[in-house]
């Protein structure tokens, strides 16, 4: 047998990036103190403590809520669309030209591969807000009427999967309808988004139209029931959904969730196997899985379904897992041990359901947190692994025998945010996909995002819709 | 079962059952294998990896001239350079053939006598095709004759696009036939031309119907037509050498050719081969480049890992 072809490390450097000891909160256009206690951000891969972050206090939101509110009262409502415009472009353009430091930073504080945050979240970041940016000004040819308006102030809360993406999800749509924001990201990856504040000070947004205050279930809590916030936008766990649900009902606050999801990847057995295999790989194992709409639970046709398993357990012993800096990385660090101890939890729960776990060959790092890909086969829709969101590397595998089957088992969910359908038919995909009750319904890919594309859930996925011109709808005073 | 071993020997009886075969292959999604052939191509290969990968692709390349220009000083130059790539570093890998028109085998064969350089012969009416079987036989033979290690045959993509595709499996076989002719054993390299069948899923299928038809390697180009070799079709290619490794046990080789010049092509050819069909086939027993340009890229890569500098055009040698 020929030598083995062994791809020496090639690790990203991390001089291009410098982290403070400690963060305050971007408060009114300037880093400010905090008032409360703080946390630490670590780097999942390595438990290295990257940065001292600051758990803003009731104080501090009021006093960003505020903030918002006198930028959105003297400065934003009043500044023209075109002229948003500019801000949004001028802050498209410097993620841009900073993408590198982001993409380091993100990949610290995330744990996930740079190949994918230098190669899809950052390019995304740029890419939302160069999209909102065009709408800035065409608000009234956006098809709400002649003359939408703005909410007010906007209070966001986002998860830690995709730190900088979700931020950006969120804010760009806001600030171009004409809100002002006060957004927090997620306590275990708040480092892109203070980078971010950084980005707003450079492009010279004017003060409170953003404001970042970092810190972590309490602070989101205050922030969301802040009295003076119009609108709020979660992306996050259906558990904290339900809570902020429950809070806003009853006020004049909208509402937009972004939830979890369980979602079926539905394979034919006329599907371009190899593509599918692929397919089956970014569905479940881009990102270490911690993907809201990830393709979770693999509904394979049983004709083909040993196959098809054979075949991509092979593509799973190719994936590289380690160092997330390398750029030869596919599969990085759990985000924290929290996480990974979920995780853990529930592939044990499959193991004592009899589905049978396998997994990939691959060694661990003794430091950090790591979850080498696991694919469970003999899963049926009684597992608590068919049915509950995992968020990580672990693939259920179910059968179905007919198309009507596998359209019944891919709705049996009580989420409903993304599916995906793998076959050579044309008419097969369109039929099934307009039987699924999911919001987003790839076919013959999975995981693809384009800001031009609305995103959102059914169910317990969540409401409201974000990205492309329904995007907008969640920050203007519309129905 | 998506692909069905039983099945195989019976599959070249008819038009009919190699169709019915042939069709039965899964499709290839267009958008998925460029997809993932561009993913794999944004591998970092540095340092120890690069000057193991930069070594690997020198001993794997066809070094080819096909042109009406070519003449008997210009094949012995090319095979000085087979020999020796680097005149002043004895470490360089040799290549692994030189590939020749035909009527210049007999002189690289006495060049390259049997420092196991190859000598590989474009048959049966290159690049296009366009002639009689009995012509192609002749063709073939008289580079076996002459003796030619190996025969770069051309499929006839006209047949294969009008569905004939017993004609192609039988003439494949009548080649490999000639290839064994008085106790010869020359390889069967099987061209498809894949620039002229378009689709991934012609790719898939002409690399199906060559391999059953008795193929030893098969390749994507004659380097005549544009697009020549492309990452997606050798990665379709791959995946169907895979598949039929599945089946048979028996490893056949893949040669993508034409268009591959930089020594980051050829890196990119290389991680292909490595995460689609695996070691196995890193050898040049089992993969080849065909190319002309690229060993100089090579070498010039190989000089500045070593002395840390690079040197340029002048320092590797014109052919």
């Amino acid at each position: 047998m020929p030598a083995p072809f062994e791809y020496a490390p090639a690790p990203e450097s991390r001089s291009v990036v410098d982290i403070a000891s400690s963060y305050g909160l971007f408060i009114d256009g300037a880093f400010v103190d905090g008032t409360g206690t703080t946390i630490k951000s670590i780097n999942p891969a390595t438990e290295e403590v990257l940065a001292e972050i600051s758990v803003a206090s009731d104080a501090d939101v009021d006093r960003a809520v505020k903030a918002a509110r006198r930028a959105y009262t003297r400065v934003w409502s009043k500044t023209s669309g075109a002229e948003r415009a500019k801000y949004l472009y001028r802050i498209a353009r410097l993620v841009q030209e900073r993408s590198r430091e982001l993409a380091v930073l993100e990949t610290l504080d995330n744990g996930k591969p740079i190949k994918e945050s230098r190669d899809v979240d950052i390019p995304l970041v740029a890419a939302h807000f160069f999209y909102y940016a065009g709408w800035a000004d065409k608000l009234e040819h956006a098809g709400f009427g002649p003359d939408p308006k703005p909410l007010g102030v906007a209070a966001q809360v986002i998860p830690w999967n995709f730190p900088l993406l979700m931020l950006a999800w969120k804010i760009a749509p806001a600030l171009a309808a004409g809100n002002t924001v006060v957004l927090k990201p997620a306590e275990t990856t708040p480092l892109t988004a203070l980078l971010f504040a950084d980005i707003c000070q450079q492009a010279d947004l004017p003060p409170g139209v953003v404001n970042i205050v970092t810190g972590a279930g309490e602070t989101g809590k205050a922030l969301v029931e802040h009295p003076g916030v119009d609108k709020v936008a979660f992306t996050g766990s259906t558990e904290v959904g339900k809570a902020i649900a429950r809070s806003v009902a009853g006020t004049s606050k909208k509402l937009t969730l972004e939830l979890g999801g369980k979602a079926a990847n539905i394979v034919f057995d006329d599907a371009p196997v190899d593509q599918t295999v692929e397919g089956i790989v970014a569905g479940i194992f881009f990102n270490q899985g911690h993907v809201c709409c990830a393709g979770s639970r693999l509904l394979v046709q049983e004709s083909i379904a040993d196959e098809l398993v054979t075949r991509l357990k092979r593509r799973l012993g190719t994936l590289r897992l380690g160092d997330p800096l390398d750029k030869n990385t596919d599969i990085g660090a759990i985000n924290s041990l929290e996480q990974l101890e979920r995780i853990r939890h529930l592939a044990g729960v499959g193991d004592d359901e009899g589905a049978e776990r396998w997994t990939a060959d691959c060694d661990l790092p003794a430091k950090g947190y790591w979850f080498a890909p696991t694919v469970f086969t003999g899963v049926s829709q009684a597992h608590r692994i068919a049915r509950e969101e995992i968020f990580g590397p672990v693939l259920s595998v179910l059968t179905f025998r007919t198309p009507s089957e596998a359209v019944e088992k891919a709705n049996n969910t009580p989420y409903g945010l993304s599916a995906g359908i793998w076959t050579e038919k044309g008419s097969r995909i369109l039929k099934t996909a307009a039987a699924m009750r999911a919001g987003v319904v790839w076919a013959n890919t999975f995981n693809r995002f384009d800001p031009t594309s609305p995103f959102g859930g059914y169910k317990e996925s969540g409401y409201g819709r974000e990205g492309g011109r329904h995007g907008l709808a969640a920050y203007l005073d519309v129905v | 079962m998506l692909l069905d071993p039983t099945s195989l020997g019976e599959v070249g009886r008819s038009d009919s059952s190699l169709r019915r075969f042939l069709h039965g292959l899964p499709g290839v999604d267009q958008v998925g294998a460029d997809a993932r052939a561009a993913a794999l191509s944004t591998r970092s290969i540095k340092t120890t990896a690069k000057a193991f990968a930069i070594d690997l692709a020198i001993s794997m390349i066809d070094l080819t001239t096909l042109e009406g220009s070519d003449t008997p000083g210009k094949v012995r130059s090319l095979c000085a350079k087979a020999l020796a790539p680097d005149p002043h570093d004895p470490t360089v890998p040799r290549t692994a053939a030189v590939c020749v028109y035909n009527d210049l085998v007999g002189l690289a064969k006495a060049d390259l006598g049997d420092s196991g350089v190859k000598v590989a012969a474009v048959a049966t009416a290159f690049p296009s095709g366009r002639a009689s079987l009995s012509v192609k036989l002749a063709d073939s033979r008289d580079a076996v004759l002459q003796g030619a290690d190996e025969i770069d045959m051309v499929i006839d993509r006209g047949a294969f696009l009008s569905g004939r595709y017993l004609e192609i499996f039988e003439e494949i076989a009548a080649v490999k036939g000639v290839c064994h002719e008085g106790g010869a054993t020359a390889h069967l390299k099987v061209i498809l031309e894949t620039g002229e069948l378009q689709t991934y899923d012609n790719v898939r299928r002409a690399s199906w119907l060559a391999m059953l038809a008795g193929a030893d390697f098969i390749k994507t180009s004659t380097g005549k037509i544009s697009p020549a070799a492309t990452l997606p079709v050798t990665l379709v290619m791959l995946e169907a050498c895979r598949d039929w490794h599945d089946i048979t046990g028996v490893r056949i080789g893949m040669k993508p050719a034409g268009g591959i010049r930089t020594t980051k092509d050829a890196m990119k050819y290389l991680v292909l081969v490595n995460e689609t069909v695996g070691t196995e086939w890193l050898t040049p027993d089992l993969f080849r480049l065909g190319a002309s340009s690229l060993l100089n890229d090579l070498l010039l890569q190989r000089q500045k890992m070593a002395t840390g500098r690079y040197s340029g055009p002048d320092y590797v040698t014109v052919d």
